[in-house]
């Protein structure tokens, strides 16, 4: 009996005993090389996303609280992967920080609860995977000790996550008081889309559409994206909003069935909003980090779209969505990371000619852009166009014409950065910068992802060979 | 029947020289380059040549053309029925689109071989040449209606590396972001479609989509009953692919990119802007004809109008400019609207004649004017005159290129004319009318060009060095003759016999009487250039032998002259041209610029809500839930 528990936590007690090691190691030693830290830790995480892949039984332990399938596995070794890729890219960054071992428990602690949250069976485990995620956030943001930006960003996110959690948590409470439970397979039963229960359920979805940002529930996310250091900014943005994609595509399609009709219409709205919200938003912003945070937002509300899809198509793409959406969001947070990291500029207009002196950077932002932005031959493309038809499926072409124009629109703040790179003349050009061999491999996985993802038609398939759907 | 595995080489060998020129050419290849680029071309287009010649000549076991799939790769599945498949589709206009493609683009590269020497990226324009020639290629072989999306956006990425070519000219890097994000915004549309008829039809397979869109089935009761205001979704997709298509072939109001685009280097006009780009709307159109047909009138009359609206438009305009090239795209356009409304006229057979003889023709005059404004240094007709002498050659194709594209017998354009009136008088008298008055006005530009620029007064630049060089290398010379003799000769293929909208050969109909007013009305408006542009600039040395004997006559003609002067100078260039190009100007473009004002006043509106106080983040999530259960809760329980 303990050995099936064990094989089938084993994802989460690899992480976690990750972090007894990193916290025996920063107890035991007093004295340690910052970069043989960081390539012992990257190797650790390397072969935790190695075991990650190996088989595993569906399970259901601790009568019904916690439960694993293939897809869940899949989902977590994404996350995985992605925390490897952001970890590879803090390298830069890192190198000079105090204080490596406490990021990286933190780091992994957030992944703890994100795989405690997409396997959760119970709203109660759900809710403390998710508040073991956020309070290590907030710490992480405010990980640049001495700016000033940075601690106020993470008192903006702990506020409004707590507010966030505060509703959630009453409309968890209303539930409970409306169905006498909180196993996701008895509520199921007992929904019956009265006022009562739609309220809980409206306050359950807005501390989803908080994680998410969805707009109205986004306004945090500017100055958290801003103050945070880059790399939390993308963990953010990429690992953070996945995970929680993944764990609100499964409680829809399973627990909230019977209400279909009522989150349907609820999510157009959210859809709409976020995405053309997010993309004028972005229009403006002249700081790359915002630029990407706020198209965050309206990539968001284009995931948002596979998901009124409500069916198998739905789940399949939103999930091959978030795979191209990490290779391509964290290509380009990793440049900005870099430059960030070694000359401090972070503007458009910094980037100008940019070309000249870096140009493996330079394709590494291009291609990255391009897919975020669904030009074709990218995965973006691909990915942005299953979620559309997904989303046709349901005969809604006003919401798919308003998702597509904002396409359109979108194209124009991607390939902004993309003509200032390639195009302007340079004004005091970036001198070549060095690229050092972990954020390499990260970019060469990156830009390898974003191709390969869209023509490699069987890693559709197989995601949606493991799909159920509504 | 063609095999598979030659037919792949067709579009494959044009991307190994891009992938070749791309990565080698400006380093290892340099010089070679073109020649390199062009061989690929000339392969392919003996390989199209001869899976044409056994199409047409081998396949015709049941007394028709049969539309075949010889090869299709599985490569993305997305649900049970709906799948991305690289699939090559060969039927009757897929075989003669790529004869066409081919030839006119192996043309273009033999040309550009001494046209563009000593450009100092020779390698790079090559590699661009052929990765368009390569994406042509896709596009029209594709059997699979995304497939046939992704070729289309690298049709439109492989043109905006050609037009914005000089990039280090302001006018050509606007030209080409204007052709890409007015043919993008067009692709919204083509997307959307597509989006709605796979989904109804739950495939993407374009012969699959194609019969169950025609015959009875669940799919089509499925597709014709589901209605959004009021317009069944079948309409609604057919109306959206061809707003795909007019965007990609500059029919009216999306053709402002296409003067514009002139901006490129010329033989890449002749390639992209004559024979091959602007025609994929029409050849989209025409590949889901059997649906378009089937779904009833509405749609096709949608195409009619916008057809016949801007092949009358164009001309007009036409009638108005100045620089030779930006004659040449009106006109382009203008035949453009002629096959766009012989299809909504269910021309289907004169529409892709027209297209076929149209690339012949088009494709001579811009590579005419190549030769020319190489000679003159200047793209304006004020610059030009008497080159007659200077150029016999180019004199002789050109004439033969202006003769066809009015429509004078026996020169390709007439036979292909004669055939898309036909179909519009059967089918809606008043765009006969229509039709009938264009190609009388498309008969005058054309000779108003032709006589400004090859008789009249030499000018100073033109007459500057005469003899200094011969006319043309050898390689220039070719293609023009190539053309010249296509121009002359492709109307007398009985097309009919090959291209039908069912695939079952026709006989071609003889020339009726039903000519005679059409050329008539092409020689009115040859006779009207003939006597303002020819005497106009030969005046001044007429003179003294006017003043002389022939006072009255002189006098006379003077008169008539100004009379001549102020119809078409007072009413019709500045009656109708003027105000035409106006709202051109002024009204089409101005809606579009309108369109991004106020997107960004709303960005610059929006931001005062991110006012970085926390506790306002928190009303504003308040407020969104209270928001959503007012609406929810109260409205839809």
């Amino acid at each position: 009996m303990w050995a099936g528990i064990i094989l089938s936590l084993r994802q989460e007690l690899m992480i976690t005993i990750l972090i007894f090691v990193l916290l025996v190691y920063k107890i035991g030693a007093s004295e340690y090389k910052t970069n043989a830290l960081l390539n012992g830790i990257n190797l650790l995480l390397l072969a935790n996303l190695i075991v990650g892949f190996f088989p595993c039984p569906d399970a259901t332990s601790f009568s019904g609280m916690f439960h694993t399938n293939r897809l869940i596995v899949l989902e977590k070794n994404m996350l995985n992967l992605g925390t490897l890729l952001i970890s590879l890219q803090a390298y830069d960054w890192l190198k000079s920080h105090r204080h490596v071992p406490e990021f990286y428990m933190l780091l992994l602690a957030t992944l703890t609860g994100f795989f405690f949250m997409i396997s959760s069976g119970n709203l109660l485990l759900f809710y403390l995977g998710l508040e073991l995620s956020s309070i290590p956030l907030a710490a992480l943001a405010s990980f640049d000790l001495e700016k000033r930006q940075s601690s106020e960003g993470a008192m903006k996110f702990i506020l409004s996550a707590a507010f966030s959690s505060a509703l959630l948590l009453f409309g968890i409470s209303l539930l409970y008081g409306a169905t006498g439970t909180l196993g996701f397979d008895t509520i199921v039963q007992r929904l019956d889309g009265s006022a009562f229960q739609l309220f809980a359920f409206i306050l359950i979805l807005s501390g989803f559409a908080f994680k998410i940002a969805a707009v109205p529930f986004h306004l945090w996310t500017a100055d958290v994206y801003e103050g945070s250091p880059v790399t939390v900014t993308a963990y953010l943005s990429v690992i953070s909003k996945g995970a929680v994609f993944f764990i609100f595509i499964q409680l829809l399609y399973t627990v909230f069935k019977p209400i279909a009709t009522s989150w349907y219409r609820i999510l157009i709205i959210l859809s709409v909003l976020s995405i053309t919200v997010g993309n004028l938003f972005a229009l403006r912003q002249n700081r790359l980090k915002r630029l990407l945070a706020f198209s965050s937002i309206a990539q968001s509300g284009f995931i948002l779209a596979g998901v009124i899809g409500s069916s198998r198509i739905g789940e399949a793409s939103v999930v091959y969505f978030i795979l191209i959406y990490i290779f391509s969001n964290l290509g380009a947070f990793g440049v900005v990371s870099l430059i960030s990291a070694q000359t401090g500029k972070e503007t458009i207009s910094d980037y100008r000619g940019l070309y000249a002196n870096n140009p493996a950077l330079s394709w590494v932002m291009a291609i990255s852009l391009f897919s975020l932005a669904g030009i074709p031959p990218t995965a973006g493309f691909f990915g942005k166009f299953f979620l559309l038809m997904a989303g046709a499926g349901k005969g809604n072409y006003v919401f798919i014409t308003i998702a597509a124009l904002n396409m359109v629109i979108s194209l124009y703040y991607y390939l902004k950065v993309v003509k200032a790179i390639f195009m302007d003349k340079p004004e005091q050009p970036i001198e070549k910068l060095v690229i050092p061999l972990l954020p390499n491999i990260a970019f060469i996985v990156c830009v390898a992802g974003t191709i390969i993802t869209g023509l490699a038609g069987w890693i559709y398939d197989y995601i949606y060979s493991l799909s159920i759907g509504l | 029947m063609p095999n598979a595995s030659y037919i792949v080489l067709i579009p494959l060998l044009p991307l190994a020289g891009f992938a070749l020129l791309g990565l080698f050419g400006r380093r290892y290849i340099k010089g070679f380059a073109g020649v390199l680029g062009t061989s690929f071309v000339l392969v392919s287009t003996a390989l199209a040549l001869y899976v044409a010649w056994q199409y047409f000549s081998i396949s015709l076991p049941q007394g028709h053309f049969k539309q075949t799939v010889p090869l299709n790769l599985n490569w993305l599945t997305f649900s049970p029925g709906l799948s991305i498949d690289m699939s090559i589709i060969l039927d009757p206009i897929s075989v003669m689109m790529i004869v066409v493609v081919t030839l006119i683009s192996l043309l273009v590269h033999t040309f550009s071989l001494g046209y563009m020497k000593g450009e100092t990226r020779y390698a790079t324009y090559y590699a661009f040449l052929n990765l368009f020639t390569f994406s042509m290629l896709g596009l029209v072989l594709s059997g699979n209606l995304f497939e046939t999306y992704i070729f289309w956006e690298l049709v439109g990425c492989s043109s905006f590396l050609l037009i914005g070519f000089y990039f280090d000219r302001p006018t050509a890097v606007a030209a080409a972001k204007k052709a890409f994000i007015v043919t993008r915004f067009a692709d919204l549309g083509f997307l959307v479609g597509i989006l709605i008829l796979s989904f109804h039809a739950d495939t993407l397979d374009i012969h699959t989509l194609i019969q169950r869109l025609t015959q009875p089935g669940p799919q089509l009761t499925n597709i014709t009953t589901a209605s959004f205001l009021g317009i069944s979704a079948l309409s609604w997709g057919l109306v959206l692919v061809f707003v795909g298509g007019a965007g990609k072939s500059a029919m009216f109001p999306l053709h402002i990119w296409l003067p514009d685009a002139m901006e490129g280097p010329t033989p890449v006009s002749a390639l992209i802007h004559a024979a091959t780009m602007v025609v994929a709307g029409v050849y989209l159109v025409a590949r889901l004809y059997p649906v378009y047909a089937h779904a009833g009138p509405a749609v096709l009359q949608v195409v009619l109008y916008v057809g016949a609206l801007s092949a009358l438009l164009a001309a007009i305009i036409a009638c108005t400019q100045t620089d030779i090239k930006r004659v040449l795209a009106y006109s382009t356009m203008s035949q453009i609207g002629y096959m766009m409304f012989a299809l909504g006229a269910h021309g289907y057979t004169a529409s892709m004649f027209h297209l076929f003889t149209h690339a012949f023709f088009k494709a001579l005059l811009f590579l005419c004017a190549g030769v020319i404004i190489h000679r003159v240094h200047s793209n304006e007709m004020k610059d030009m005159g008497a080159l007659r002498k200077l150029l016999p050659l180019t004199h002789a194709c050109f004439l033969i290129a202006c003769l066809a594209i009015s429509g004078i017998p026996p020169f390709s354009g007439f036979f292909s004319k004669e055939d898309i009136l036909l179909a519009a008088w059967n089918s809606n008298k008043l765009v006969y009318a229509v039709g009938l008055f264009t190609s009388g006005l498309t008969a005058f530009y054309m000779f108003r060009l032709y006589f400004s620029v090859f008789w009249g007064r030499p000018t100073h630049e033109a007459g500057a060095h005469p003899g200094h060089h011969p006319e043309t290398p050898f390689t220039e010379k070719l293609p023009l003759v190539i053309l010249a003799l296509g121009a002359l000769s492709a109307g007398w293929i009985p097309f009919s016999r090959f291209v039908t909208a069912d695939g079952k050969p026709e006989p071609a109909h003889g020339v009726s009487v039903f000519a005679i007013a059409p050329v008539a009305l092409a020689l009115i408006g040859i006779a009207t250039a003939a006597y303002l542009y020819r005497k106009e600039t030969e005046r001044p040395q007429r003179a003294a032998a006017a003043f002389k004997g022939f006072y009255q006559f002189a006098y006379h003609k003077f008169y008539i002259d100004e009379v001549y002067t102020f119809i078409t100078k007072k009413i019709i260039f500045n009656g109708i041209g003027r105000p035409a190009a106006w709202i051109d100007k002024n009204i089409v473009d101005g809606l579009m610029n309108l369109l991004a004002t106020i997107t960004a006043r709303i960005a610059a509106g929006i931001k005062g809500i991110q006012s970085g106080k926390v506790q306002d983040y928190t009303l504003y999530f308040f407020a969104g839930i209270v928001g959503l259960a007012v609406l929810f809760i109260y409205l839809y329980t």
